[in-house]
């Protein structure tokens, strides 16, 4: 699970009166925390730039956006990049992406404020090596969660359940 | 009593591979007596071993092996080090495999002379029958407890049957029904009836499902007549100076190179693997790799026209619940070029969890077009199309000499471009499927590209003229008389259905004609 600002001994307060805005999905805080605007989840990054990785969240979700995922789910799934391995990658690749934003007149991509803004600068980009990195990561970062099956409705696992032989498998009554 | 044999004991029978080919002809030929020492380069895992969870069980049952993709296929681009979804593991790809069990159709076993000549495509008669192999059929579908086959009842009918079945009557279909299938739909065989887990894929942890791991493993292994040895890799085979086979050299579970002594070898290691070994066994004699004074060996590899179908619906389904392959239309089966190909296909129920099928239903593409799909996953029904695709001498096997497996040996190159008639054939299913679906009110239909192979077939083909492929009709190849091949890469043309119990039929039959040629002293 992410790591809350309750766990690092900030009151939601606190937290929230030390936010700078960025972008609709998280806030980058004073000092290396990001944190969702109502507080509800909040991630410390330890080797990216907490922008950049504000920006990577917000990225994930306008590649895979599913309106009822939570943005916890999409910190979970890129913050295996906020490594000593991925880190040079994660910032030069984010910044290509600021800079295209610059290009069309924003000051970085988070500033673009509306999706529909954001996903043309990622169509421009789709084809790099960076975004299908992390386009390609997120099949399984993402939807390999088991917090967000239930969100699709897929019940996961069934045989210490007894299968679905007493539990609907032929429960079908619209036909 | 588990038989150990001894590496210079050279009247054993080494088998390569112990899936559906090699796992059959292991039983088979320990029962008769004959025996066996079965060489498999996976682990054992059991049905308490199997995991509910599509990437874990992917992870402990798959070959994972480095091979590399070329062709115009999509896979190659998507699955580049992925062409084909086989497992590594005692009992091989039948662990994985969802039970589909179809008889050929009569004329499919003659594709040659029933379609006539199709340009680019190397078409071929098998040099055997529907009347041959109509009692092998029998017998593999007894050993299988193939349901509505003797007089074992069908499946119920899931959820994505259901769907399926209305809809295809719907647009005038007849041969709907919960499949042939090799999973119980009453206790048999001393194993459990289907418990309607929904995790075919994944191994199933009710036994329900026939599966080589479980039950002619375990059986051959009980005659004392057969060692199998996990965790060995055939890396060679050998021979003598008289084109002879006299050995195989493996790497064993503690990395250590093995020679074990053999009176024949088989070769069962699926349609990638035994062509690769064959092709790796190469020697001064045999400088194209053994036996392959046809060049067929690799050549004409098939993995049926694949693709899927799904469609949401404003309610929902749930497709997941329950047996995955338990649906059937076969009235497309039929061959009847007025379709715009020739050869026919299948469509059977299908379902991926979440995990699959944000991997598979459109790899590659991102964004609100793609997430809304997923969205409804839980109103989503599925089917698969299963049809015949064209043999084709450039779809090949060949080494990558460029890159090197984890013992030093050049890794499968798998080519695949579609034939003309593979893409006419899959166009009418992806058609015939949105019909069926919007007949029953889908909202939204999506064609979905074919998966890595799961059918692989082909690349030793059988033959008659030894000029024109790789083995006899016995699949013994013809080119070194104590050498045989007992998988999928046997099949000279791979018809509409899915192949295993055609594979398991012919290790049946395999299993009896090597049997009877060692008591006569021919072999
Ligand atoms: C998800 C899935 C679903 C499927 N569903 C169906 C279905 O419903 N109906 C159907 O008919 N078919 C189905 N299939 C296909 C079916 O599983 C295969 O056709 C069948 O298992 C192939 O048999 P085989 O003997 O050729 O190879 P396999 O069963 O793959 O066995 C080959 C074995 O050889 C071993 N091996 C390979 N190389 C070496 C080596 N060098 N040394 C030692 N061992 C080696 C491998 O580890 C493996 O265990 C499915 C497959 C998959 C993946
Ligand atoms: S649905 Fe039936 S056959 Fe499939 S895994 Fe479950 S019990 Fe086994």
């Amino acid at each position: 699970m992410t790591q809350t600002i309750a766990r690092q001994g900030m009151t939601r307060r606190q937290l929230l009166s030390r936010t700078v805005a960025a972008g609709a999905a998280a806030m980058v805080l004073g000092t290396g925390f990001i944190a969702a605007p109502d507080a509800a989840w909040a991630y410390e990054t330890t080797k990216l730039k907490p922008e950049t990785f504000a920006t990577l969240v917000q990225m994930a979700r306008d590649i895979y956006p599913h309106d009822r995922i939570p943005t916890e789910n999409y910190v979970e799934a890129v913050k295996g990049y906020d490594s000593d391995d991925a880190a040079a990658e994660i910032e030069a690749g984010i910044a290509a992406l600021d800079a295209a934003a610059q290009g069309a007149g924003f000051a970085n991509y988070l500033d673009a404020g509306w999706e529909a803004d954001r996903v043309k600068l990622l169509r421009g980009m789709e084809q790099s090596a960076f975004f299908q990195k992390i386009r390609g990561g997120l099949v399984t970062g993402l939807y390999n969660q088991k917090a967000v099956w239930p969100l699709f409705g897929y019940e996961g696992e069934s045989f210490s359940k007894g299968g679905y032989i007493n539990r609907g498998f032929d429960d079908i009554n619209w036909l | 009593m588990v038989a150990k044999f001894d590496l210079n004991d050279d009247s054993v029978v080494v088998i390569v591979g112990s899936g559906a080919g090699g796992g059959v002809l292991s039983n088979e030929l320990a029962q008769k007596g004959v025996k066996v020492v079965t060489l498999e380069a996976g682990g054992r895992y059991l049905p308490e071993d199997y995991i509910n969870d599509e990437w874990d069980s992917f992870g402990q049952l798959a070959w994972l092996d480095p091979r590399t993709t070329s062709g115009d296929w999509r896979v190659a681009k998507d699955f580049s080090g992925l062409p084909a979804w086989i497992v590594k593991a005692v009992g091989g790809t039948t662990i994985h495999w969802a039970g589909a069990s179809l008889r050929f159709q009569e004329h499919e076993w003659k594709a040659a002379s029933t379609y006539g000549p199709v340009p680019g495509a190397n078409l071929l008669d098998w040099p055997i029958d529907s009347a041959e192999m109509a009692p092998w059929y029998d017998k593999a579908e007894e050993k299988l407890g193939v349901t509505r086959t003797g007089d074992r009842p069908g499946l119920p009918g899931n959820n994505n049957f259901k769907v399926l079945e209305k809809g295809a009557k719907a647009i005038g279909y007849k041969e709907v029904h919960t499949g042939r299938m090799a999973i119980n739909s009453v206790e048999r065989d001393d194993r459990n009836s289907c418990q309607q887990t929904g995790f075919c894929f994944q191994g199933c942890k009710w036994g329900a499902k026939w599966s080589a791991a479980y039950t002619e493993i375990p059986r051959g292994e009980a005659t004392g007549n057969l060692e199998v040895r996990d965790h060995c890799h055939v890396t060679k085979i050998n021979h003598n100076d008289k084109g002879q086979i006299v050995s195989v050299t493996y790497i064993d579970k503690e990395g250590k190179e093995q020679t074990q002594k053999a009176r024949l070898v088989c070769v069962a290691g699926n349609t990638i693997e035994s062509p690769r070994l064959l092709l790796n066994s190469a020697s001064s004699m045999f400088p194209n790799g053994l036996a392959n004074s046809s060049g067929q060996v690799g050549r004409n590899y098939m993995r049926h026209v694949t693709g899927s179908v799904y469609a949401t619906f404003d309610k929902p389904v749930r497709m997941w619940r329950g047996t995955t392959m338990a649906g059937i239309v076969q009235d497309e089966a039929r061959h009847d070029p007025s379709r715009g190909f020739v050869g026919g296909y299948e469509l059977e129920t299908l379902a991926l969890g979440i995990p699959f099928m944000a991997a598979f239903l459109d790899p590659g593409s991102w964004g609100r077009e793609f997430t809304t799909a997923l969205d409804s996953y839980e109103n989503m029904a599925g089917l698969w199309i299963v049809g015949e695709d064209m043999p084709q001498e450039t779809n090949r096997v060949t080494l990558n000499t460029a890159v090197k497996d984890k013992f030093g040996l050049p890794v499968p190159d798998v080519h695949f471009s579609d034939h003309p008639n593979d893409v006419a054939m899959r166009k009418h299913a992806y058609a015939q499927g949105r019909k069926i679906y919007e007949a029953v009110g889908a909202t939204r239909v999506l064609p979905t590209p074919p998966y890595p192979s799961t059918h692989n077939l082909g690349t030793n083909r059988m033959s008659e003229d030894p000029r024109l492929g790789v083995v006899n009709k016995w699949g013994q190849t013809h080119d070194i008389s104590n050498l045989f091949i007992s998988d999928g890469s046997q099949f000279t043309t791979g018809a509409a259905e899915n192949p295993t119990l055609t594979i398991v039929a012919l290790a049946i039959r395999q299993a009896d004609h090597i049997a009877s040629e060692i008591e006569k002293g021919a072999l």
